[in-house]
């Protein structure tokens, strides 16, 4: 490289170092039990506790400030009020579907959220609520990747970097929520913040742009209008409005047995 | 022998004009038809279109070199620390550099004039960004306009508010 190119260089800010970043958030493995991934939602259903009559507020995120990188003093974190969440109701989902411009054929599109339907057959009472990625403290699906693709970022949103995915849908068959989608088709329609694409797998990113404009993900802020059942916070800060209404009423965790640890909350999943 | 050497001599001059007239043609050429061809195109040259604004986030020459390794170190700190500097981005790049088609809309990666494939399919470098990046500008936000809306909606209720 000529003098001249070392100049040019020197005019380029600190920040935009030439070398290949490490990935964070590499966790050891956490073996996962045998099991059926089918009845993973009944386990959750005894392990909840019946907490009647609870009425949660949205938090509102704290911008980051520019420049600063994701923090591990931060865990985002997602609480479900099954209560407030009706059956007939796909609010989040569709709002999740535009504002990640997940289109394409029924057969093969991708779901970042779906709604699960409980049906308590020595009941007969009928509980909906959404599931999506769980952004899980020690995510198998990071455990698995041959590729380091599956990433959990500083403040635990769990990522596919799909510039290095290969596509081997290792992390669909490790996660136990079925959170994770494989893009089985061409698009050429992407929204500009949420690039995807044929061949990678991808999941719910917690809306992690919007996270870092200070904003709430898109199926919280869809949802808000409709029943009010999704509260997203930072788990760590005591005062956030999950943090309280976690230590005031019981949530329970998906399949809390396998010890992932989910950043994702469900409150009266009775 | 005087004469054959006379004749000889006269030659040589000729040769020698004829030499310098080709050499002035040549240079005549360069310099008038040549920058012609490459104005129009019909060189096998990249032609570049230019980009919005004065000047590109680095010189020219810096660019051509290096723009790969900005993007690559972007990315990493866009995807795994969440610092999304917008000067370096690859949305910021497709928006100054967006090339109008025959209907007046930028083109995308699948058109020949994509200012990405102006170069890339000259030196047969198969680039798969847009595969998953959108390789268009996105249209000014409607709901932005809705916001500042708002806001002026929430400034008169505050004026309102404060007014004794």
């Amino acid at each position: 490289m000529s003098h001249a190119d070392d100049e040019h260089e020197a005019n380029i800010p600190a920040t935009t170092a030439w070398m290949p970043g490490t990935i964070p958030g590499s966790s050891p493995g956490t073996g996962m039990t045998g099991g059926n991934r089918r009845n993973f939602l009944r386990g959750a259903l005894a392990a909840t506790l019946i907490a009647p009559g609870v009425t949660l507020n949205v938090f509102g995120a704290n911008a980051r400030p520019a420049g600063e990188p994701a923090s591990t003093k931060v865990r985002w974190g997602l609480l479900v009020d099954v209560n407030k969440c009706s059956i007939s109701c796909d609010a989040c989902v569709r709002a999740c579907n535009a504002e990640n411009g997940l289109t394409g054929r029924s057969e093969t599109d991708a779901q970042w959220i779906r709604k699960v339907t409980l049906n308590n057959s020595a009941t007969e009472e009928i509980r909906s609520a959404p599931v999506m990625c769980q952004h899980c403290a020690s995510p198998p699906c990071v455990d698995v990747c041959p590729t380091g693709a599956s990433f959990k970022r500083a403040d635990g949103i769990v990522l596919v970097d799909k510039h290095i995915c290969i596509g081997c849908r290792y992390c669909m068959m490790a996660c136990p929520f079925k959170a994770r989608s494989f893009v089985h088709e061409d698009h050429d329609d992407q929204a500009t913040h949420a690039p995807r694409g044929k061949g990678t797998v991808e999941g719910c990113t917690l809306c992690v742009t919007r996270v870092d404009a200070g904003q709430k993900p898109a199926c919280v802020e869809a949802c808000a209008k409709e029943g009010g059942a999704l509260v997203f916070g930072d788990l760590n800060d005591p005062g956030s409005e999950i943090s309280k209404a976690l230590r005031q009423y019981p949530a329970a965790q998906l399949r809390a047995d396998l010890g992932v640890d989910p950043g994702v909350f469900y409150a009266h999943l009775k | 022998m005087t004469g054959v050497a006379k004749q000889f001599a006269l030659r040589l001059a000729r040769t020698v004009d004829c030499f310098v007239a080709s050499l002035l043609a040549m240079t005549a050429f360069c310099l008038l038809a040549l920058p012609a061809l490459a104005e129009d195109a019909r060189t096998l040259a990249p032609q570049p279109p230019r980009g919005q604004g004065e000047h590109c986030v680095a010189d020219t020459d810096f660019m051509r070199r290096n723009h790969m390794l900005m993007m690559m170190d972007h990315r990493r700190e866009v995807l795994h620390d969440g610092v999304r500097e917008k000067k370096y981005s690859l949305a910021g790049c497709v928006s100054c550099h967006a090339v109008k088609g025959a209907d007046g809309a930028p083109v995308s990666f699948a058109d020949e004039k994509h200012f990405c494939r102006s170069c890339h399919s000259y030196v047969a470098v198969r680039i798969d960004c847009f595969e998953c990046h959108k390789s268009t500008p996105d249209a000014p936000q409607k709901s932005a306009v809705r916001e500042q809306g708002n806001d002026a909606k929430k400034l008169a209720a505050y004026l309102r508010e404060v007014k004794p």
